[in-house]
Formats: structure tokens, C-alpha cells, sequence
């Protein structure tokens, strides 16, 4: 019983189908580490919400209706809204809002109809409405990875990959906006994924960049991935005018395939000066690796490298700074006491509710789509976004997957970059370029490197080849044991 | 052909209308439209602007938008945009209302109307489709207001135009006509007392010939009653203050009715920056040329088109065929009567007379008209055949309009309205007259044609109103000569 | 391109956000710092270039997917408003709005 938090959700599924464990058994034991967190990654925890639908998997396994993923328990990163736990997206602004609907992405993991029967354990901590790379930018305390308790997880997903790193859940759901599945996952050795722009639905995904955001799976292998994602990904074409029209698909299909013939790109810009030399090692090792199983890696170039830095920040601002006008203190959320009229309900409600680099991003949002500023900065930044998702498809035509580092070093400790947001953005290159063209990427434990912490290997491949990704990781996994390993006392 | 100046001040006018397009669920949301329910019973999730909700569009806002353009004679956009206008207001949940901004559905397009004799055209710039706000509600509690988001998500189309208005006459005829334009083809109730057409007038005066003056936005005139005071006097101040030698201040303006004055609104904090951009939850509207075709097909005849066929087919001056057009259901109305009796110019006559002077106490409206078009067919034919005077005709009417009788025939007979067609008889009343009235026929001898009227009375009287009119007088005329 | 503080309180003002004078430095350091690398940005050539709004354009020209006129949401104002500040009698309560 002991090792359960360490094993994978297809060995968790085939002991729940043999029934030499129950989905109560295993929610109890989640449950119980859940609550003896001490990384600060979940926020909300109701035990018996989460028996119920322990229950209701039990049923569904005794009846024959599960599928493998009934019963496996899962954490939700605090974005998504969930009507039986609270939702805070991270921010004093939502503390203690209840949704009156599941996001699509719940309900198609719990037990909405066609659900897949998960049991969902709570929700998952994440930099205030997804803006941050660190998990500090939390209104409800900082989250520590648990290879290095004094050291950052990386963010927004932060918590999301610190609870499966630490074994608190099996598996987790995370958004990724700039890079906020993959940067989490590298700084905390496990493997996350975000799919192409519109193949996860949005609807219930509290917005924070709208032509950005996508829903992603964080689990302990490209394989538990595999069957996270295909079952949160599919049209949703009621509720999401932005969700695309191409059929739900198994991601683990293809998982077995050889890798020989695979071309692998690697593109110069993402070797650059600027990588820490511990991380270039163990990335080059990880080709190496590929190489030894078939691959053969491709010089590119994606010259636009690091024009995606301020193309995001200016792009995701502006559509946050947008999305979050709603909160305003008049229909949910945070509302300052005694208002002395309109402006004061307005103003105070706002200041009081969100911190302060939500507050930053909305102010620099206003400014680029206002009057006079909107052409030479938002669409200048659309502009460049299309020349940057062009060079990708250019790309593309040499080869089949695109390798790289998910961040130029790995995690840094906890108050380092605080204060220093710049810093936070720059260390964003990696993984903004994929996030502007709205390609699939994920990030593969890889090895270890300053200070023993993890390093992440991010590939990236062309629209709707989520299959592909996952099977080179899982190719690469099958051969290696970087994401078997698990912080010291896990 | 313009407008008469005011003060020697040329009038400026032009119109922003937003018509509340008559689906059955939202913009882009599923809630119900209903007027009059219950506060927030109406507005779901994706109204309230619930952290997570996002819109999807309403396929029967876009072929109103079609049919508008249509009949407007605009260009239906292939490709258009969906933006956000940003700004705080509680009646606005999301802090942004989802409209269009660079790229609207339709396109230019024109609106002609008649003032008097004279024929005016308003040429639009464009319409759009937005999403409406919620209400408040005032002081239920002391020093605050209630918000009901109902209302919000209701599909607008905003309709604008160049300022081609020059008189608030004008205005009040084209609003007129677009109100009969959006109800006729059905994309909209027009109950404006429901706030299902509301109208803005963007009002500037100006010495002929110099540049355009500063406008004030009337808000709000959602009467046609009020809308011509309202401009009246807002062009009236504007004149006054431009005498007096103060400026115009760009402002937005409700007009009082109790009051009969415009009042400035809110002070124009720095002219609202909206940052309106592309909305990124909404791909571009495409509309496909056969849908447009398709939508064209099936729209009914516009009231211009069929102003004309009546003028042609049924020979009706401009005047009748404008008039009897006002709205489908009069049309319609006109027709039927005229099928069933074949005297267009007397169905004409009849329904802008005696059915209008009815319609307009505003006690009933054409949907409850007590006179069925059968009815009033069956009476014209009996005046045509001469069965009955126009006179007694009016008498059967009220009778059918009051419900004493259905059946013209019967109410005829009942009420003993049949004129005399015994010439003889005639003939000998009109003898009796005549020798009784010499004076009367000597001067009508003499060359005083007016003369004649003075013999008519006595003898419609001895024939106890039975007389046939016309033959009275012709064999007046025939005795006489 | 540096914002000044004028520009901060403008924009402030516009987001219904407050920035206390002492809090101004903090607020536009990062924000001018990220001007920096806009710079950057603002002088690459992008004549003739159509702005990226759905990345899936790309491949694949994206188009509004239209819905049927049809009702399907219920009335569920308690539950849409059980996280409201303010309710009486079914009307979300603010502050008096000055028309």
C-alpha cells in the first residue's frame, strides 16, 4: 500500500479492474497524503465529496461501465471550476466562489455524463489567474518543490506538477498559457503536455489568455499522459467557439512505435549563451538517447526566437486585462467593504481582490490596446505571432519534432525572482514560441542538473500530432528511468 | 432640395438605432429573450459572465442581420469581426460588451421615405451586430440600485447612418420608416415602450456651407412623440448657445419629458477609450453567398416593392399605395379587401378613412380589427353596385365594427338602408322639390351651378336618405337643362 | 517607450485599479523593463502581414461556428448568484448608479 503514490495510472488502473484495490482505498490513501501536504499545493480538500465519487467509480467498476480510467484519482489545478469544491484561481479576488457548473474538462475526467469516472482529490494551488512561473505569484502562499523544499516548482501549474512529483495525486490537470505545464514539469521531473490550441475545451477554464490558454495532463510518465489527455481533449463545439472540430482520439495509440526515421529539429536559437550548462548537458544526453533509438537530429533555425517574449507579453496581457473586467464586486467575487458609490465599489473591490502582478499585467494589457497605442503594439505582436507560427511550419518540412530545453536552468529558489518579474518573463523563451502557434509540446524528465534539481526535455511537433509527441517520450521512457525517480523521502 | 434653416442654422441630424432582433435565445447565450420576466430568471451562466463561460453565437441573429441588409439595399459582409468594447458599468457583467467594430455585418445600404410630398433618402453606413446590457433599478434600496441581467445578451442590431437628416421632422419620418422596415421583414417586434427600438440622434447645427458643428448625442428617444420635441429643443440650445458665443461641448444627452428639455449626462471623462480589439473568444463570422440567396428568397415582399405593384396593378396614386404599405398587416388587409370586392381605389379610400380614423384612437390594432377584410368587401360591393350611399355605407360599418351585425346583407335590410332605385318614384319627388324651390332653379338657369346643392338636400330628405346620390343629380341636371 | 507616472494613473483609472504613489516605482519598473524588449519587436518589418488571432488559422482558416436559435438554459438564478455580494429580491444590489 505504501508505494501506491508511486505508481503509475496504468498500474493503479489494472489493480482497480482486478479489484485487488478499490477506488475508496486508493482516494482514502491520496487523501490522507493530500492532507499531510507540506508543499502547500492543494487549496481546497473535501473528503467526502471526494468518497462520494470514490463510490460512484466503485460502482461503475462493478458494473462493467468503467473505462481505465474510472476510479484513478486526479487533482484539479484551481483554473478549472468545479461545483462541489470552491474555486479560487489562485486569487483573493475568487476566495470562496462557487461555481454552479463544472468546467468541461472536470466533467469529462469525473462523472459528467460520458465522464471517465477519476476521483477528483481537490484543488491544486497556481500563480493568481495563471500569470506567473513560479507558483509565488499564489494569493494563498508560495508552493515548494519537493525535490528542494527552499526551491520554486515553476509555474502557473506549479502546485499541479509538485503534487505529482511528491505523490500526492497520480496525475493532474494544469494550463498552459506561456509555458505554464511544461516549466512546471521540468523544474519538478515529471511529464506534462499541452495539446494544440483548441483541442482541449476552454469552457470553465477561468480565462486568463483566451487565444493562449489550453488545458494540458501532468502525470508521472508520457504513457498516464497519453490516457489523461485523450480523455480531457475533444470537441466541445456547444460551449467553445474556439474549440476545433476534429474528432477525440487515443493519444496512447500510437504509443508503441519505433522511433527509427524520426528527424528530430533543434533549433539554434533554443542553445543559445543563455542556457545553464547543466541543462544543456542533460539534453544533449536525452538526444543522444533518441539518437541511440532510431532519431536523427536536424540543425534548424526559428530566428524569431526571442521576439516571443515580448510578442506574449503583450498579446497576453491585453486579452487578460480584458477577461478579468468582469471582477468587479457586483455578480461574485471579492467585494471591499461599506463602497461609498459606484467607482469606490469598482476600484477598491479590484485593488483589494487581485495582487499584484495580475495587477501589473492589466495595466500594461490597457496600455497596448489603447487608442493610438493598439497598431504598434497589439497587432505588431499578432503580426510577429503569424511570422513565428510560420517559421515553425518551415520547420516542420525537415523534420518531424522539434527538441529543446523547457527553460534555460532548472528551478531557483524561492524569493530569488520575486521581485523581479523581467526575469521570470526572459525565462520564459523556451516555451512561449509553441504557446504563440498553438502547438502541441510537452516536457520529459530528462535527468538532473545544478544542485541536483530536475531538467526537462521540451518537444514540440505540428498541430494535432499530440499522438506523435507521446510517443517519442514514451519510446524514450521505455529505455531510461529519469521519471521513475522521485525526491528523497517521497 | 433641403430643409428650411432655423435661425439661419442648417440641422444636422444623424440616427443610431439599435433594434432588439426577435430570437427566441440570446446572442450568445441560450437564456430566453422574453420581455417582463422576473429579475435574473433569465440571465444563465454565460449572461452572468461566471468565471469560465464563453459565448457562442446565435445562427438566427446573423439572418436577421441578413435580412436587414437585404432590405436596405447594403452589402452583406462575407468576413466580419466580433470586438470587445471595454468599459465598467454594472449592467455590463463581463466589463466588455461583444460588438463589432472595424469589420461590421452590413454594410452601407439606404432608407427612403416620404416627408410631405417630397421624397428623402437616408444612406446608412452600417449595421452591426452587439449584445444589449442589463437594467437597473433605482432606489429600491435607499442610495443603491438593483441590476437585472435579463436583458443582457439580447441580440442589437445597431443600425447608423451619415448625417444626412436635416430637419427633426425627418428624423421622426425615417425612424419611422426603419421601424416599419425591421417589423416588416420580422427580425424585430418594434414595442417600443419594451425598448425593442431605441433611437439615438446625434444633433449639430451649423451656418450653411462651414464645417460640420459639434454634435450632442440625444440618448435614448424611444417614442415618436418625444423624439421630434426632444430634437426640437436640443436644437433650439444648441443655436442659443452658439448666439450667446459659447462652444459646443461634445456630450451625451437624455431628454426629459416632463421637462420637454435635453439634459447632459455623464461629463465626458476623456471620451471613453473602449480598447476595442478582435474578441479572441470568436473566430470571424463567414457568410456564405447562398446562405445570403437562400435568405433572399424567402423574404417577403418589401414595402417599397409592393407600394409600387399597387400603383401599377391596382392604379393607386403614389400617396394610397405609400400609405396602405405602412405595415404588412395593412397590406395584407387592403389586399384581401380588395380580392374579395375587385375596387382597389374604394378599399383604399375605405381603409385610409374609416379603418385608419378607428386605428388611430389606439384602441385596436390591425391584429384586432372587429371588420374582417370579407366583411368590408361585401359592404364596398354594395356601394359599388349601388345598392347603398357611401353614407349608409358608413352606417353598416360602425354596425360591424361595433358588433351589432356580421352580415352586410342583413344590416342592410335591418337597418332599411337600401337607396331607391325606382327612378319614377324618384322623379317625382324631384318634381315636387323643384316646383317647390323656383327660386333655387332659377339661378341655377341663371348660371349659378351652386345653385343645385340647395335643391339636393330637400329631396335626399323626401326620399328619407334613400335617394341614390348620383342619380339625383343627374336627373336633376337632365330636368333642369 | 517609458510610461510615465501619468500614463500609469490613466491606465489605472481606466482598469478600476488604484496605484498609491508610493507603490508607482514597483508598478513601472517591470512594465518599463518589458518596453525594452518590445522595442525589439516594434522594429521587425511585418509589411503585408496579417495578424494571428487563432493560431490554428495556420493550417486551417478558423470560422464562427453558428448555433440554433433554440432555449436550453433553465432559470437557475440561485445558483448563478449563491456567490453574489449583495442580492434583494432576485436584483444583484450596488451602489447607486448616477445616470
Amino acid at each position: 500500500m505504501s508505494e501506491l503514490h508511486t505508481q503509475s495510472l496504468r498500474q493503479l488502473s489494472e489493480a482497480l479492474h482486478a479489484k485487488t484495490l478499490s477506488a475508496t482505498e486508493l482516494a482514502q490513501h491520496f487523501l490522507a497524503r493530500a492532507q499531510a501536504d507540506t508543499t502547500g499545493s492543494f487549496l481546497a480538500i473535501d473528503p467526502a465529496a471526494t468518497l462520494a465519487q470514490a463510490q460512484q467509480a466503485d460502482a461503475r467498476l462493478a458494473n462493467g461501465t468503467a473505462t481505465r480510467l474510472t476510479g484513478l484519482p486526479i487533482a484539479h489545478k484551481d483554473i478549472f471550476v468545479t461545483r462541489e469544491w470552491p474555486t479560487t484561481a489562485g486569487s483573493r479576488m475568487l476566495a470562496g466562489y462557487r461555481s454552479p457548473f463544472d468546467a468541461t474538462v472536470v466533467a469529462r475526467l469525473g462523472h459528467g455524463d460520458h465522464g471517465a469516472g477519476m476521483v477528483n482529490l481537490g484543488k491544486l494551488s497556481c500563480d493568481e489567474f495563471a500569470m506567473g512561473s513560479s507558483n509565488e505569484n499564489s494569493a494563498f502562499g508560495p508552493v515548494k518543490n519537493p525535490w528542494d523544499p527552499s526551491r520554486i516548482p515553476g509555474g502557473s501549474s506549479g502546485a499541479s506538477a509538485a503534487a505529482v512529483a511528491a505523490g500526492l495525486v497520480p496525475a493532474a490537470t494544469g494550463t498552459d498559457t506561456g509555458g505554464s505545464i511544461r516549466q512546471p514539469a521540468a523544474f519538478c521531473g515529471i511529464t506534462g503536455i499541452k495539446p494544440t490550441y483548441g483541442r482541449a475545451s476552454r469552457y470553465g477554464m477561468i480565462a486568463y489568455a483566451s487565444s493562449l490558454d489550453q488545458a494540458g495532463a501532468m502525470a508521472r510518465s508520457a504513457e498516464d499522459c497519453a490516457w489523461l489527455l485523450s480523455a480531457l481533449c475533444g470537441p466541445d463545439l456547444d460551449r467553445d467557439a474556439t474549440s476545433l472540430d476534429v474528432p477525440a482520439e487515443d493519444f496512447s495509440a500510437q504509443l508503441g512505435q519505433p522511433l527509427q526515421g524520426l528527424r528530430v529539429g533543434l533549433p539554434q536559437e533554443f542553445f543559445g549563451e543563455g542556457l545553464s550548462s547543466s541543462v544543456r548537458e542533460a539534453i544533449d544526453a536525452a538526444m543522444a538517447q533518441l539518437r541511440q533509438l532510431g532519431a536523427t537530429t536536424v540543425p534548424l533555425s526559428l530566428p524569431l526566437t526571442e521576439l516571443a517574449i515580448p510578442a506574449y507579453y503583450i498579446i497576453a496581457p491585453a486579452e487578460a486585462s480584458s477577461n478579468l473586467s468582469r471582477f468587479d464586486g457586483v455578480k461574485f467575487g471579492h467585494r471591499c467593504e461599506h463602497p461609498a458609490d459606484l467607482m469606490d465599489l469598482y476600484v477598491r473591490s479590484r485593488t483589494e481582490g487581485f495582487g499584484e502582478e495580475v495587477k501589473r499585467r492589466i495595466l500594461v494589457g490597457a496600455y497596448v490596446l489603447s487608442h493610438g497605442y493598439y497598431d504598434a503594439y497589439y497587432l505588431q505582436a499578432q503580426r510577429v505571432r503569424r511570422l513565428i507560427a510560420d517559421d515553425f511550419q518551415k520547420a516542420f518540412a525537415q523534420c518531424d519534432v522539434i527538441a529543446g530545453p523547457v527553460a534555460p536552468t532548472v528551478a531557483w529558489g524561492l524569493g530569488e525572482k520575486a521581485n523581479d518579474p523581467v526575469a521570470n518573463y526572459l525565462a520564459d523563451i523556451f516555451t512561449l514560441p509553441a504557446s504563440l502557434a498553438g502547438l502541441p509540446a510537452m516536457s520529459v524528465p530528462v535527468g538532473f542538473g545544478e544542485a541536483g534539481m530536475p531538467v526537462g526535455l521540451q518537444l514540440i511537433a505540428n498541430h494535432l500530432q499530440e499522438g506523435r509527441l507521446l510517443n517519442v517520450a514514451h519510446q524514450y521512457q521505455c529505455h531510461t528511468d529519469w521519471h521513475l525517480k522521485t525526491p528523497q523521502g517521497i | 432640395m433641403s430643409a428650411p434653416l432655423i435661425q439661419g442654422y442648417e440641422v444636422v441630424i444623424g440616427f443610431e438605432t439599435h433594434a432588439q432582433l426577435a430570437t427566441n435565445s440570446k446572442i450568445f447565450s441560450r437564456a430566453p429573450t422574453a420581455f417582463g420576466a422576473e429579475p435574473n430568471t433569465q440571465a444563465c451562466a454565460v449572461d452572468m459572465a461566471l468565471p469560465g463561460t464563453l459565448p457562442v453565437m446565435n445562427r438566427e441573429a446573423v439572418a436577421c442581420a441578413i435580412r436587414l441588409g437585404l432590405a436596405v439595399g447594403s452589402h452583406v459582409a462575407e468576413r466580419s469581426v466580433f470586438a470587445r468594447k471595454n468599459y465598467f458599468y454594472p449592467d455590463l457583467p463581463k466589463g466588455y460588451q461583444i460588438s463589432q467594430f472595424e469589420i461590421p455585418v452590413v454594410q452601407g445600404g439606404e432608407v427612403s421615405f416620404f416627408l410631405g410630398d417630397e421624397k428623402k433618402t437616408v444612406r446608412l453606413v452600417r449595421a452591426h451586430l452587439e449584445e444589449d446590457a442589463g437594467k437597473s433599478v433605482h432606489d429600491q434600496i435607499p442610495g443603491h440600485s438593483g441590476i437585472d441581467l435579463n436583458r443582457a445578451g439580447t441580440p442589437l442590431l445597431e443600425i447608423v447612418t451619415e448625417p444626412d437628416i436635416r430637419s427633426s421632422a425627418e428624423a421622426v419620418a425615417y425612424a419611422k420608416e426603419l421601424h416599419k422596415i425591421v417589423t416588416w421583414i420580422g427580425i424585430c417586434d418594434g414595442n417600443m415602450q419594451e425598448g425593442s427600438f431605441r433611437c439615438d440622434a446625434n444633433v449639430s447645427v451649423r451656418k450653411p456651407g462651414a464645417p460640420l458643428g459639434t454634435r450632442r448625442e440625444i440618448k435614448n428617444l424611444n417614442s415618436f412623440r418625444f423624439m421630434q420635441q426632444a430634437i426640437d429643443y436640443e436644437i433650439r440650445w444648441q443655436i442659443e448657445q452658439i448666439e450667446d458665443g459659447h462652444a459646443i461641448e461634445q456630450a451625451t444627452v437624455l431628454f426629459n419629458p416632463d421637462t420637454g428639455e435635453t439634459r447632459a449626462m455623464r461629463t465626458k471623462e476623456d471620451a471613453a477609450d473602449y480598447r476595442y480589439f478582435p474578441d479572441p473568444d470568436l473566430p470571424p463570422l463567414v457568410i456564405a453567398p447562398e446562405w445570403i440567396e437562400q435568405v433572399k428568397g424567402e423574404l417577403p415582399e418589401l414595402p417599397r416593392a409592393m407600394a409600387e405593384r399597387f400603383q401599377t396593378e391596382h392604379s393607386l396614386p403614389e400617396y394610397d399605395a405609400v400609405t396602405l404599405t405602412q405595415s404588412k398587416a395593412m397590406a395584407s388587409y387592403f389586399e384581401a379587401v380588395t380580392n374579395g370586392c375587385g375596387q382597389p381605389k374604394l378599399a383604399s379610400n375605405w381603409i385610409m378613412g374609416e379603418v385608419s380614423r378607428r386605428l388611430n384612437t389606439g384602441e385596436v390594432d390591425m391584429a384586432s380589427l372587429p371588420v374582417h377584410a370579407s366583411q368590408l368587401a361585401a359592404l364596398i360591393g354594395r356601394i359599388a353596385d349601388g345598392t347603398i350611399s357611401n353614407n349608409a355605407g358608413k352606417q353598416v360599418f360602425e354596425a360591424l365594427w361595433s358588433g351589432e351585425g356580421t352580415d352586410v346583407d342583413a344590416l342592410i335590410e335591418v337597418k332599411g338602408l337600401k337607396q331607391m332605385n325606382d327612378t319614377g318614384a324618384l322623379e317625382a319627388i324631384i318634381d315636387e322639390v323643384l316646383a317647390a324651390n323656383p327660386k333655387n332653379v332659377e339661378e341655377y338657369k341663371a348660371g349659378n351651378a351652386k345653385a343645385l346643392n340647395g335643391l339636393v338636400g330637400p329631396i335626399m330628405k323626401a326620399s328619407k336618405g334613400k335617394a341614390n346620390p348620383q342619380q339625383v343629380n343627374e336627373l336633376l341636371k337632365k330636368k333642369l337643362s | 517607450m517609458s510610461l510615465t507616472s501619468q500614463d500609469l494613473q490613466r491606465l489605472a483609472k481606466l482598469s478600476r485599479l488604484s496605484v498609491p504613489e508610493a507603490d508607482e516605482a514597483r508598478m513601472l519598473e517591470p512594465i518599463n523593463g518589458l518596453f525594452h524588449l518590445v522595442e525589439q519587436m516594434q522594429a521587425v518589418d511585418t509589411q503585408g502581414v496579417v495578424p494571428l488571432a487563432h493560431p490554428f488559422d495556420v493550417t486551417q482558416a478558423m470560422a464562427l461556428r453558428l448555433r440554433e436559435d433554440r432555449v436550453s438554459e433553465p432559470n437557475a438564478r440561485e445558483a448563478n448568484q449563491q456567490s453574489a455580494p449583495w442580492v434583494e429580491d432576485g436584483l444583484l444590489v450596488v451602489p447607486k448608479v448616477i445616470e
